[in-house]
């Protein structure tokens, strides 16, 4: 029965959130609803997590675990096929702390808040029911339930240009996700040489049976569909304005989780899938997302807007994700999943920070905002934190993931490989550059306004959002083994298909 | 004469027992009793359509060939019931308006008679009997585009209607003409023998004639200047009879011709005249969608789209690809008559068509606004929504054959899809978005109109997840 599989009730929750909220009268009763359902899926994350390395202690070592696979359209062989792996696993774990922190940040939201946490939820549902397919296209689906509630959120709740930014995102990641249909159909018409197509992942890999000509053609396709999510350059210009005009929990959860779809997507089908085409074409994105890499870390620099500034550093930590993944080896991908955990992390807790101090002072303008060291000491702090983790300091989540990636992607011996790691490795030295500029000028310098001096400080749903984005970026900071041994083990099985 | 075979017939005959009890009841009964036609009328065609879903389905030839019910036929004509059922209650409320009532009698004999058309139609097997099924299908749309007597524009509608149609006809006939010199016969089974491994130049501009006069009826690009102008004109009910139903219609009886007649020249000579009429008929159908600002030419450009992409099925040229229309078909039946029952909502108790009148329109009036925009979503194919799994089996049905020129066809109707979603999300943003001071008033839509956009939605919500529809459909579809 579908129901005894613990993964379906990562979509059950947030679509019953839905159905409660549809029905919901009052502030309250949203909020209730809200909390429960966010709790119960961090609840239902950590379940999985332990039983997911119990079952690995007891030494299953199936490529995916807890699986399961129901015909949904017979004519096409179409499935609903669950299954996760260590990386799917903190995938999810990094999806439900955020829509937990997310919930808190937007305590407040106005107008119309029934309507926003219902998007919020539909959001929601794609983003889980997509780290937990293991079929193209349910996960296909999904990607898409995920993408389109964005339109509405930036549209109705956003601030600043907000109808250019949300017509200009939904179009981009639209258009990405055109190529990756065409791109799915088709690996699925050359998933088997005897005509029983299938759209399962795991048994499309284990077939292995498309041509490497068609992989030269879908690999590009596939890649670009979910590169464009992951903000590879040139199809970047959607995150900075989509960012900057999304309302708080928004751009937290689209930082976040959704930028992580891409990613994810992109090892898991595309290179996962076409193994052949991956390591010949490998080079031309990698020159893209090194590009990304340097490029968002410079334009951060001469940003004012706080929320460019974070949403360009976005662009360039998501590109170093993608760079890492087309390292192909098992360090560097394995710090592309931590990077994508410790910035979904890090920017939720940045996108909070800005929408508090936003909301307080009614500006993110960052030559209008000094000494709010001294005005609202906590939210600085925080701050001080999220900045310290994304320029990498030791102890706390940034530095892992970067470390790992940058001595993967050093364990190629070529010139190319090499030259283009030294390059991506400017960007620390970028990424601190723009990181102490701000902090120094809004948390350290004179107070620009005295209005200022009046505000206050967090409030205790505002603090709770923070504080447990804060434990877990630590967390990763100060345990970093316990993820990075889950993830490296899944990503054996990845890495086992490559022709090196 | 064998009068059993009139028994393969059981849909026409029942649609014409529906039709003179319609007509009878106008007739005779008393100036009091009027007022419960349309309500009359439309319970009994509900009656017919649900006894149908289960009872009268009939496999078999009659008249010599001439007719043929076979399970995808009868299928084909269970969706077509479906959407006029959806279009007869729309309409109640219209009917009983002050300047339609007296003439609401001939609205329901020229509406189902079109229909008595359309199933002809797609049963026939002989080119006589097509026409036959084609020109009843059209001439009395016509008079129903003219309904709205004290428009000026509803009778530009229709004589553009009549023209285009009559026009449209004679070049279909043109074009039968050259195939009978071909094939010595009308039998679709005669003819696609005779043509086997034909590679005449009669033959070529007899599928161009052919291909033309139906473009006409589906309106593609470059036969659709008439679409965008009727569909403006026409009253809302008969625009949205004719955008759904008649091009649905029109959409199976093209697939099953060329499949049937046609069907050993594909590759030679009609494969790269539909990717030319596709590529055209999407793309220019979405330019032109983008600048309108009236809803009902809106829609009518984007079912010009729309009709690209149900093409995309026929190019498929196989059961799957007859499956996947008649699905597509029917997920575009729901959600373009929701949008049209929103429409028509809202014309009715405001008078305003235009887009911009539509701002602010989440604050007064949120459950339209959201059925709107459900049926926005449905049409550029976001999921949960069925459109989303419509046009996901539509691009796969298409590309089931392997062939980089499917493929890139597919990439640009996928580009398109695109374009489609901006000026769908126009719409969404002016209800849900664009401030309005003075907003269109709050307003109880009558409970017809409310019972017609609940079954648009729930099928839009119901009818892509439940799997059971498109595999039926897929079991169904031969030819």
């Amino acid at each position: 029965m579908i129901w005894d599989n613990i993964l379906i009730y990562f979509v059950v929750i947030p679509v019953l959130m839905l159905a409660g909220l549809a029905i919901s009268k009052s502030m309250a009763q949203i909020r209730t609803i809200c909390v429960i359902g966010a709790s119960a899926l961090l609840a239902l994350a950590a379940y999985v997590t332990i039983a997911y390395l119990g079952e690995r202690a007891t030494g299953n070592t199936a490529a995916m675990l807890f699986t399961g696979s129901w015909m949904w359209f017979e004519p096409l062989n179409i499935h609903l096929a669950l299954g996760v792996d260590g990386i799917s696993v903190v995938m999810l774990i990094l999806s439900s702390v955020i829509v937990f922190a997310g919930i808190f940040a937007s305590w407040k939201i106005d107008p119309l808040p029934k309507e926003y946490f219902m998007w919020f939820c539909l959001l929601s549902t794609g983003v889980f029911g997509f780290f937990i397919s293991i079929d193209m296209f349910t996960m296909f689906m999904f990607y898409e339930v995920a993408l389109i509630p964005m339109y509405l959120l930036i549209g109705v709740w956003g601030s600043g240009n907000k109808n250019y930014s949300a017509m200009k995102l939904t179009l981009m990641l639209m258009g990405g996700s055109a190529f990756l249909m065409l791109g799915i159909l088709g690996i699925y018409y050359h998933s088997s040489i005897d005509g029983n197509f299938t759209m399962n992942i795991l048994e499309i890999s284990q077939n292995n049976a498309i041509p490497q000509d068609w992989q030269m053609y879908l690999f590009p396709m596939t890649f670009v569909g979910f590169g464009v999510l992951g903000a590879m350059f040139p199809f970047h210009t959607w995150s900075p304005d989509g960012h900057a005009s999304a309302p708080t929990a928004v751009s937290m959860l689209h930082a976040g989780v959704l930028m992580k779809l891409g990613g994810y997507g992109c090892f898991r089908i595309a290179i996962y899938l076409m193994p052949y085409a991956a390591t010949e074409l490998a080079w031309i994105f990698l020159i893209l997302t090194g590009i990304s890499v340097v490029y968002g870390a410079f334009s951060a620099c001469v940003q004012t807007d706080l929320k460019y500034i974070n949403a360009y550093s976005s662009v360039s930590h998501c590109g170093l994700v993608l760079f890492a993944i087309l390292m192909l080896n098992t360090t560097a991908m394995t710090g592309a999943v931590m990077q994508m955990l410790s910035h979904g992390l890090m920017t939720a807790l940045f996108f909070a920070l800005i929408g508090m101090i936003y909301g307080r002072t009614h500006t993110r303008d960052i030559r209008q905002l000094g000494g709010l060291m001294q005005i609202m000491p906590f939210l600085s702090v925080c701050y001080v934190i999220a900045g310290l983790a994304s320029l990498g300091l030791p102890g706390l989540s940034g530095f892992v993931a970067e470390m790992t990636i940058f001595v993967g992607s050093f364990e190629h011996t070529d010139m190319f490989h090499r030259v283009f790691t030294i390059v991506a490795c400017c960007s620390i030295v970028i990424t601190a550059v723009y990181i102490l500029r701000v902090v120094g000028k809004i948390l350290f310098g004179a107070v620009q306004d005295e209005h200022h001096r009046t505000l206050t400080d967090a409030q205790w749903h505002e603090r709770l959002s923070t504080i447990t984005l804060i434990v877990c970026v630590a967390a990763i900071g100060c345990f970093p083994s316990f993820f990075s041994e889950i993830i490296r083990n899944s990503f054996l099985t990845i890495i086992k298909v490559l022709p090196l | 004469m064998d009068y059993s075979q009139f028994l393969m017939m059981r849909q026409e005959l029942g649609l014409l027992v529906v039709f003179l009890l319609v007509f009878l009841y106008d007739l005779f009964m008393p100036k009091k009793a009027q007022t419960h036609l349309p309500v009359f009328t439309t319970v009994l065609f509900a009656v017919f359509t649900l006894l149908g879903l289960n009872l009268f389905w009939a496999e078999g030839t009659a008249f010599g060939g001439m007719y043929e019910s076979t399970m995808s036929t009868e299928a084909i004509k269970r969706i077509l019931n479906i959407g006029a059922l959806i279009v007869l209650i729309q309409s109640i409320k219209w009917a009983n308006s002050e300047f339609v009532a007296v003439r609401r009698g001939e609205f329901y004999s020229l509406l189902l008679i079109t229909l008595l058309g359309m199933y002809l139609m797609i049963s026939a097997r002989h080119f006589l009997l097509f026409v036959i099924g084609l020109e009843t299908a059209s001439l009395p749309l016509a008079a129903l585009a003219a309904f709205n007597k004290n428009h000026y524009e509803s009778h530009e509608a229709a004589i553009k209607y009549l023209l285009t149609a009559v026009f449209s006809s004679a070049i279909f006939m043109m074009g039968l003409s050259f195939v009978y010199a071909l094939g010595g016969s009308l039998y679709f089974a005669d003819l696609s023998t005779a043509i086997i491994g034909s590679e005449s130049a009669l033959l070529i501009v007899a599928l161009a004639f052919v291909i033309s006069g139906v473009g006409f009826k589906l309106s593609l690009v470059p036969f659709h200047l008439w679409t965008a102008d009727v569909y403006q004109g026409a009253p809302t009910s008969v625009t949205s009879y004719l955008s759904v139903i008649s091009k649905g219609a029109a959409a199976f009886a093209f697939m099953i011709i060329l499949a049937q007649v046609f069907g050993s020249v594909y590759s030679q000579v009609w494969e790269w005249m539909l990717y030319a009429l596709i590529i055209l008929t999407i793309t220019v159908g979405n330019l032109f969608a983008i600048r309108q600002k009236n809803l009902k030419r809106f829609l009518a450009f984007s079912s010009i789209s729309q009709a690209g992409y149900i093409m995309l099925g026929v190019v498929a040229n196989s059961t799957l690809g007859l499956a996947s229309v008649m699905y597509y078909v029917l997920i575009y039946i729901f959600s373009n008559l929701a949008a049209f029952g929103v429409i028509q909502a809202v014309e009715n108790n405001t008078g305003k068509v235009s887009m911009d009148e539509y701002n602010g329109l989440y604050k007064t009036n949120p459950k339209l606004s959201a059925a709107m925009m459900i049926a926005m979503f449905s049409l550029a194919g976001i999921p949960p929504f069925a459109g989303f799994f419509s046009k996901f089996f539509i691009f796969s049905a298409t590309l089931q054959t392997e062939s980089v020129a499917l493929y890139v066809l597919v990439l640009i109707a996928l580009i398109n899809t695109i374009i489609s979603l901006y000026y769908y999300l126009l719409v969404v943003k002016a209800m849900f978005i664009n401030p309005n001071d003075n907003p269109i008033a709050t307003f109880k839509s009558a409970i017809s109109e409310r019972i017609a956009l609940v079954i648009c939605v729930v099928g839009i919500m119901l009818l892509g997840v439940a799997s059971c529809v498109y595999t039926f459909l897929t079991n169904v579809s031969t030819f």
